[in-house]
């Protein structure tokens, strides 16, 4: 009883945060001809509502692809679709189509909001509840502050409720897929994650782990027998999934493939803006963009991207454990981050997800890479007018999580998991290594800080207009690459032995 | 007198995480009040003193004491750094993202001084013995309570005031006298008095109690005053405070000849009994009854329909209003009712102090007393008891039971169902259930008023009609809870005239 009272105080003061976000202002607002994100989503509304399923992904006369063309798989347009039928019941004329183009007012604003809110509320929170209710360990007090601080979050509460985006749907569907293969319900799981890849295609930074797991899993209990019998039952649901989803487009194989084409533009650039990955820091000092071709720039990105998701892969495949399952999502996720094609900084929320996983294993680390994924995306939030939430919410976050989770007590080398560095760096001289993180963290807030500050408060030389955001992309880039590499030396060391080990089956 | 009671880390973090949540609240909407204190500021920092409270360019004239004026002033040294347009008298209705960004920012620095005066009732507040968890300890619920109350949010933090500074100061000066640093008590109530004069309503309280417990310095074996034991002193010591503490406000004014025009200012009875949102006090039941036995006069043939006054008292602006059946209510008679309702309470602590706590518990009546029968109510005046309700509910569970139906029900809402219940419930456990079913059953009630006023009564066809009907309903039925914890207050406290207690 006590619990779920601490509970729901927990949930209310994280969709009271939420809501004081959401009064801020939001991507594109006033800014015509083609606004943002928030008009992007408010025209799929139009759309969907107005016209036929099968002009959906077409550009028609009535529909300009140019013009915030649908770029997300069906799920993404049904849910649009739901909202649009709510929207026409309370005012027709913010799904007018044409008319409504740009159309900003307060109740508009309100409608939208209240949708994110909704969404969140059915999808993401109760998945958070209850991975922090039982798939956690600990006392019943470390579970309800890691429920605090996952969803304290900034960084997803700042790109949904202030920029204006749907990842909690996404992301919720992924959790609950992470829950059900974390109870053992294999089967359901794969429904749920079929669910979140039909909701937005970048899922699939996380797809491989599911496969390794699933497959792992099969192969252990018996490739005759139990683990083939697994395996058909999965393949089965997530066929039958997509199906489901993506049935009025089947009719049409045309209709499937345009889909396809919308969904995946291989046409654009190795990178577009700012974002702290390794080939826009890598376009500092050597300008690839130029050097290669465009399909050579395809190629390299997808070798690397190869290449860096294999070992973690590898791992989790002859070890499928839930901790192995929970950190080769992180290692898939930030490896796809750093390497792959066309990312946009919002996929670092990807990589935060599995993090929060592990805020009450890890919590330092986590908090410490939570905190820079948040700051990565200072010159989003900047450009949409997030300033005051953006420093806010990260200070909040940052003082509570190490208040409530004790992070900096908790810095021992067998709690960071730190042995296999000392393996490693046999060369080096040995050195308090609690201490030393505890200072690298210390540093590393501090230089956050300051350059948050400089990006805020002064203007850039002429010369170097985008001094500001190359910078924070580019010390985000190297707290995730170092993240990316302790995440794997982790994964490759032995876990120590725990008293819990029977959770981790 | 308690022993001091430890404050743990847990207190900065509850402080921290309210004022990161009120910075995100800054852009939320604001109400005509922004506009006044914008006012303010400018008519104090453009126009010299002689003209304060002569100035009417806007309608929102100063009408707080001489202190306030001084306040303002202060912050509008601080404001001409963020946007200098904010200061000009003309630029009325003026809101430009730094000024609301000041403003903002103003409260929630002020609001320092609520957290101080917290943390300072927090250690007054009686330990039960035995280990507890944090969450279970008292000081900890008080704090909640006390820096996370809801009404006190959204009052200050959307609609905006500076309540969170003046609660301070009152609540310093109570955690003061639980200490037994009466002077030092009497100095902070002195300055809020002439900070907002609201809190004159609670003056008895603070008058009668220093000058029984204070400067009567020693009680007979029963309890009963001891002439003897007068001193003179410490009524010198006492009055020469409040003197100098006056005259440092109002010296200005008065050297000026401006007295009059100032008390004018400070105590307009031009408006209505009820504010346009009606109080849930004792005069929305009159109304009501009035408006009742209209109706029903009209039907029975009794009254001519003509013959009814056609003045609106929910109108737009608050104006005099007439009673059709039952007699009109002016300000005197409001002044009485409020004295008379306070009699009892006052005469109590004369008769048997019962220490620092029953002064409490007086203040507490005096704050209620005036709220139910005071001359143009704001329902947010229902803070000015609630908040010292609080230091007394994690101590008894009797007060926890009256302070759950009194918040709920004063502030018009039902977010303090949300947390308090579970909170005190934790505190007050093994003693069976909180609320008596009855209480229950009328707090369930307000769920389903609620509900019907918001939801169900805009799509019925009395839309039209009657609009005010949603407001008029919600009222009356709070007013209801009010009454009922006056009462019980009220019974508290005479009860505990038999067994008087040194606490």
């Amino acid at each position: 009883m006590k619990t779920w009272s601490l509970v729901s105080i927990c949930v209310l003061l994280g969709v009271v945060v939420r809501w004081g976000v959401s009064l801020n202002s939001y991507s594109g607002a006033g800014k015509p001809p083609m606004f943002g994100d928030y008009e992007a989503q408010r025209h799929w509304q139009e759309v969907t509502y107005n016209l036929p399923l099968q002009e959906w992904y077409f550009n028609t006369t009535d529909n300009d692809l140019n013009y915030w063309g649908l770029d997300y798989p069906p799920l993404t347009a049904y849910h649009s679709w739901i909202c649009a039928y709510v929207a026409k019941i309370i005012n027709p004329d913010w799904v007018e189509l044409h008319k409504s183009r740009g159309y900003e007012s307060p109740t508009h604003k309100l409608f939208m909001r209240t949708t994110v809110l909704v969404a969140d509320l059915l999808i993401y929170i109760p998945a958070v509840v209850l991975y922090c209710l039982y798939l956690t360990d600990g006392s019943s007090k470390k579970k309800i502050s890691t429920l605090l601080c996952f969803l304290l979050y900034p960084g997803l509460i700042l790109t949904d409720y202030g920029h204006f985006q749907y990842n909690g749907v996404s992301l919720g569907f992924a959790l609950w897929g992470i829950l059900a293969l974390g109870l053992g319900w294999d089967v359901s799981g794969s429904m749920a994650f079929s669910l979140a890849l039909n909701y937005k295609q970048m899922e699939l930074y996380h797809a491989l782990p599911f496969f390794c797991y699933l497959m792992g899993k099969c192969i252990k209990a018996g490739p005759m027998g139990r683990g083939l019998f697994l395996l058909v039952r999965i393949a089965a649901t997530v066929l039958a999934t997509f199906a489901l989803c993506w049935l009025p487009f089947l009719s049409d194989p045309s209709q499937a493939l345009q889909v396809v084409r919308r969904i995946f533009p291989v046409a654009r650039g190795l990178f577009e803006d700012k974002v702290a990955n390794t080939w826009c820091s890598l376009n500092t000092l050597i300008k690839i963009r130029s050097i290669l071709s465009g399909d050579s720039q395809l190629y390299l990105s997808l070798a690397c991207t190869f290449l860096a998701v294999l070992p973690s892969s590898f791992r989790l495949l002859t070890k499928p454990t839930f901790w192995h399952f929970k950190l080769a999502l992180v290692n898939s996720s930030l490896a796809f981050f750093l390497f792959s094609y066309q990312v946009h900084e919002k996929s670092i929320l990807l990589a935060a997800l599995p993090v929060c996983l592990l805020l009450n294993d890890l919590p330092l680390i986590a908090i410490w890479f939570l905190q820079a994924s948040t700051f990565s995306m200072l010159p989003l939030f900047l450009k949409d007018g997030l300033l005051v939430p953006y420093v806010v919410t990260s200070l909040a976050f940052l003082f509570f999580s190490l208040y409530l989770l004790s992070a900096l007590d908790h810095c021992s080398e067998d709690e960071l998991r730190m042995g296999a560095y000392n393996k490693l760096l046999f060369f080096l001289p040995k050195m308090d290594l609690a201490c030393v993180v505890r200072w690298k963290f210390y540093i590393s807030v501090a230089v956050m800080a300051v350059l948050s500050i400089v990006s805020i408060a002064l203007v850039p030389p002429p010369h170097l207009p985008d001094l500001f955001p190359v910078l924070v992309s580019t010390t985000a880039f190297l707290h995730f690459f170092g993240t990316f590499v302790y995440f794997n030396v982790v994964q490759f060391s032995e876990p120590p032995s725990r008293k819990s080990q029977k959770k981790n089956n | 007198m308690a022993a001091r009671v430890d404050i743990g880390f847990w207190f900065p973090a509850l402080a921290l995480g309210v004022s990161f949540l009120k910075c995100l609240f800054i852009n939320a909407y604001h109400s005509t009040d922004f506009e006044v204190h914008r006012n303010w500021l400018a008519i104090t920092h453009s126009l010299p003193v002689s003209r304060w409270y002569h100035e009417n360019t806007s309608e929102w004239t100063l009408d707080y004491p001489p202190l306030f004026a001084w306040f303002e002033f202060g912050l509008s040294h601080v404001a001409q750094h963020f946007d200098r347009n904010m200061l000009q008298v003309e630029n009325l209705n003026y809101a430009s993202p730094s000024t609301v960004l000041f403003q903002r920012l103003s409260v929630i620095f002020t609001d320092v001084v609520f957290i101080y005066a917290a943390k300072e009732c927090c250690r007054c507040v009686q330990e039960q013995k035995g280990s507890r968890d944090v969450l279970n300890r008292p000081s900890f619920v008080l704090a909640v309570l006390l820096l996370w109350n809801f009404g006190l949010l959204i009052v200050d933090h959307i609609h905006f005031q500076y309540n969170g500074f003046l609660f301070g100061v009152l609540l310093l000066s109570v955690a003061k006298h639980l200490q037994s640093q009466h002077l030092q008590g009497a100095l902070l109530f002195a300055i809020l008095l002439n900070l907002k004069h609201i809190y004159l309503y609670v003056a008895p309280a603070y008058g009668i109690y220093l000058l029984r417990s204070y400067c009567f310095t020693q009680d007979n074996k029963d309890g009963s005053i001891r002439w003897m034991s007068f001193s003179p002193l410490r009524l010198l010591a006492l009055g020469s405070i409040v003197v100098s503490v006056c005259a440092l406000s109002f010296g200005p004014f008065i050297a000026m000849g401006q007295l009059p025009q100032v008390l004018s200012r400070l105590f307009p009875f031009k408006r209505g009994l009820c504010h346009a949102y009606w109080a849930p006090n004792i005069w929305a039941l009159y109304n009501v009854l009035d408006k009742g036995l209209a109706v029903l006069g009209v039907r029975l043939k009794l009254l001519e329909e003509a013959e009814l006054p056609r003045a609106s008292m929910t109108g737009g602006l608050v104006q005099e209003f007439q009673h059709s059946v039952l007699l009109s209510v002016s300000p005197s008679a409001t002044l009485v009712c409020t004295l008379l309702s306070i009699l009892p309470a006052v005469a109590s602590i004369w008769l048997r102090p019962c220490g620092a706590r029953g002064f409490l518990r007086c203040l507490l009546l005096c704050a209620l007393g005036s709220f139910m029968f005071g001359w143009h109510v704001h329902e947010k005046a229902v803070l000015i008891a609630i908040l010292p309700l609080s230091i007394l509910a994690v101590e008894s569970r009797e007060d926890a039971r009256i302070f759950l139906v009194l918040t709920t029900t004063g502030h018009y809402s039902l977010f303090p169902l949300l947390f308090t219940p579970t909170a005190l419930r934790k505190l007050h456990s093994g003693q069976g259930p909180l609320l008596r079913p009855l209480e229950v059953v009328y707090l369930l009630g307000l769920v389903v008023v609620a509900i019907a006023c918001e939801v169900v009564f805009p799509l019925s066809p009395w839309q039209q009609r009657l609009p005010f009907l949603p407001l008029l309903a919600t009222s009356v039925y709070c007013s209801v809870g009010v009454c009922y914890s006056f009462l019980r207050l009220y019974v508290r406290l005479l009860q505990r005239d038999d067994k008087p207690k040194q606490l």
